[in-house]
């Protein structure tokens, strides 16, 4: 997979960064380039990511306090006016208390504003259940004319930020406040709505979000030791889900796995269960997530795993699903519904 | 548009028809908080805001967010009579395909600004135009019409704040307070008064008329647009229903369905 241009965490000291830090340079760039954007923040510029940009941009930035349904509404009439917004905030407050406005005015009108889930998934890590936001994709999903994008790294982030700005419509971008392995380079290919195989293998596919992509390669490696062969997606893009690259996944390998950093309703498993029950092969698919229920305080990677989104737990799923499509037609007694 | 207030007086009792028509034809819809906004619609569209009706996507028109998103058939209809769009559309109201939804969608009606629906969002989206219009250096003003149950809504004091923090004077907020939300009088059900204080506590400049006459509106959004450094609410005191004896000051008037005797009678009230 050279040509993706991937980091080899296998055989190298893989750095980490906080998302939200290639969301601020993507910003920047954005800036910098003349593109005409307004970035707006609820009190939250110093962990989201856009201290940086306030300084240099002044005149483009805007902190409307703690009030995220204004923000939403004043973007709306930004974005009337022409600009490309960027609001951001709190995952959990954004995709949560300000959904109806998202919904109402935001999506309703087709608008230009990109709305930032910062600090997203578990990665407000001591902050506990209440603040992680782990039902924003899905319910960021369920809206007419979303892009629903949760990039992998900083790197991704940066490329997903500028990729937003040039899409007319609402975007939801889900980046996190911890440090999280950096996969990606520069070089890695990355468009909105396709997603990336990262590692070729025909026993099994293993769709991921996230930090759950640097957890996926990890388990696909686990499971090459024992002369299974993993394949690993990128999907990036929740929705539009790149249905193609699924079902091509489904019928070469023949069993899927997804694993996100989030609830196990709705979410990247939800999206590829909907389109997949409607292909035209049944395929042994296994949902790697949070379950349904609340996070709790802790550092992030000790929450990654005390909740089983760890390479071991991916890589039991994988085990799993292999099994089910050798005996088909019996229920499996572990393959209990997510919900 | 030059207009005498007897023209425009006449004019106000061709909407009111209106209304009731398109809310008869359509079979639902909201009456009472429709026929109280209207003096102050005609006022704006006639005589204060600066558009081009042959032109309804014109830059440097005045802006208009409808927040009180349930009163779209009075918007319709004054904007069919400035000739936005053929009157006999007003017959389609409501129905599939029609250009003119329950609540004011930009994308399937000329003329209107921005979708609204969900209550108490409209002032921020007109904030949010407001400080473009200010960053670009363009002279136009943004109107916003509220309700007064509205005012329950939290976003609408976010958006107060808001307004008044960035000396939005480009805004001109109006309120039509009819005193009857749904459910019954705003003061038995939560109570907003005194609300030109609050609004004036979060330093709004606050201008307090009937809403129901047109010089006195006239005169109230003329001295809005010199105000300079802050927001203009427009308290407008109204009666919800006005015009049609039977549906005044009655909250069961919110959105309730008109029958043919009662259309006729109403009609006859505003011969």
């Amino acid at each position: 997979m050279a040509e993706m241009g991937l980091v080899d965490i296998h055989h190298s000291v893989v750095e980490t960064e906080a998302t939200n830090r290639g969301y601020e340079r993507g910003l920047i760039e954005l800036a910098e380039r003349g593109t005409d954007i307004v970035v707006m923040d609820a009190d939250l510029a110093s962990s989201s990511g856009t201290t940086e940009f306030r300084k240099r941009f002044p005149e483009r930035f805007m902190d409307i306090g703690l009030c995220e349904q204004d923000m939403i509404g004043t973007a709306a009439g930004l974005a009337l006016a022409g600009k490309c917004v960027f609001v951001t905030t709190h995952g959990m407050l954004a995709a949560g208390k300000a959904w109806d406005i998202i919904r109402s005015t935001i999506c309703y009108g087709s608008l230009n504003v990109n709305i930032c889930g910062a600090d997203a998934g578990l990665s407000a890590g001591g902050a506990g259940g209440s603040r992680q936001s782990l039902e924003d994709i899905a319910v960021m999903r369920t809206l007419p004319g979303m892009t629903v994008v949760v990039p992998v790294d900083s790197v991704e982030a940066k490329k997903a930020t500028m990729a937003a700005a040039r899409i007319p419509g609402p975007v939801y971008l889900r980046f996190a406040a911890s440090r999280v392995p950096i996969v990606t380079t520069n070089m890695t290919p990355f468009t909105v709505g396709q997603a990336a195989v990262y590692r070729q293998g025909g026993d099994a596919t293993i769709l991921a979000s996230g930090v759950m992509v640097y957890q996926a390669l990890k388990a696909a490696r686990l499971l090459e030791d024992e002369n299974t062969s993993v394949r690993v997606v990128n999907c990036h893009t929740v929705k539009p889900l790149d249905h193609a690259i699924v079902n091509r996944a489904a019928v070469e390998t023949g069993a899927l796995v997804t694993a996100e950093e989030g609830s196990t309703v709705g979410g990247l498993g939800g999206a590829v269960a909907e389109g997949l029950a409607q292909a035209s092969r049944p395929t042994p698919l296994k949902i790697v997530g949070i379950g349904d229920r609340f996070g709790e305080s802790g550092e992030h990677e000790d929450l990654l795993t005390h909740f089983g989104l760890t390479p071991r737990a991916i890589a039991g799923a994988v085990r799993e699903v292999i099994s089910r499509k050798r005996a088909p037609g019996v229920p499996n007694e572990g393959t209990r519904s997510a919900v | 548009m030059a207009s005498t207030p007897i023209e425009l007086r006449d004019i106000t009792r061709v909407v009111r028809r209106d209304v009731l028509t398109m809310l008869l034809e359509a079979g639902s819809g909201h009456a009472g908080g429709s026929l109280s906004a209207v003096d102050v619609l005609v006022a704006l569209y006639w005589q204060v805001m600066n558009v081009r009706p042959e032109r309804p996507g014109w830059e440097s028109r005045d802006r208009f967010v409808l927040s009180k998103a349930h009163a779209s058939p009075a918007l319709y209809s004054v904007l069919a009579r400035r000739g936005y769009f053929d009157v006999r559309d007003l017959l389609t109201f409501r129905k599939l395909k029609s250009k003119l939804q329950g609540f004011p969608d930009m994308h399937k009606t000329p003329g209107i600004d921005a979708s609204v629906g969900s209550p108490g969002q409209g002032l921020s989206i007109a904030n949010g135009i407001a400080i473009a219009a200010k960053r670009a250096g363009v002279a136009f003003r943004v109107y916003c019409l509220m309700g007064d149950g509205e005012a329950h809504e939290g976003q609408v004091w976010e958006a107060a704040m808001t307004a008044a923090h960035h000396n939005l004077d480009n805004v001109c907020a109006i309120i039509d307070r009819n005193m009857m939300m749904g459910d019954g009088s705003t003061e038995e059900i939560v109570a907003l008064s005194p609300l030109a204080d609050k609004w004036r506590t979060f330093n709004w400049f606050v201008i307090e008329a009937d809403g129901h006459d047109i010089e006195r509106l006239l005169a109230a959004f003329s001295q809005a647009s010199s105000v300079k450094g802050r927001p203009t609410l427009v308290l407008a005191r109204t009666v919800k229903g006005k015009g049609v004896p039977f549906m005044e000051g009655k909250a069961e008037w919110h959105d309730r369905k008109l029958t043919e005797e009662l259309y006729e009678e109403a009609m006859k009230a505003l011969s």
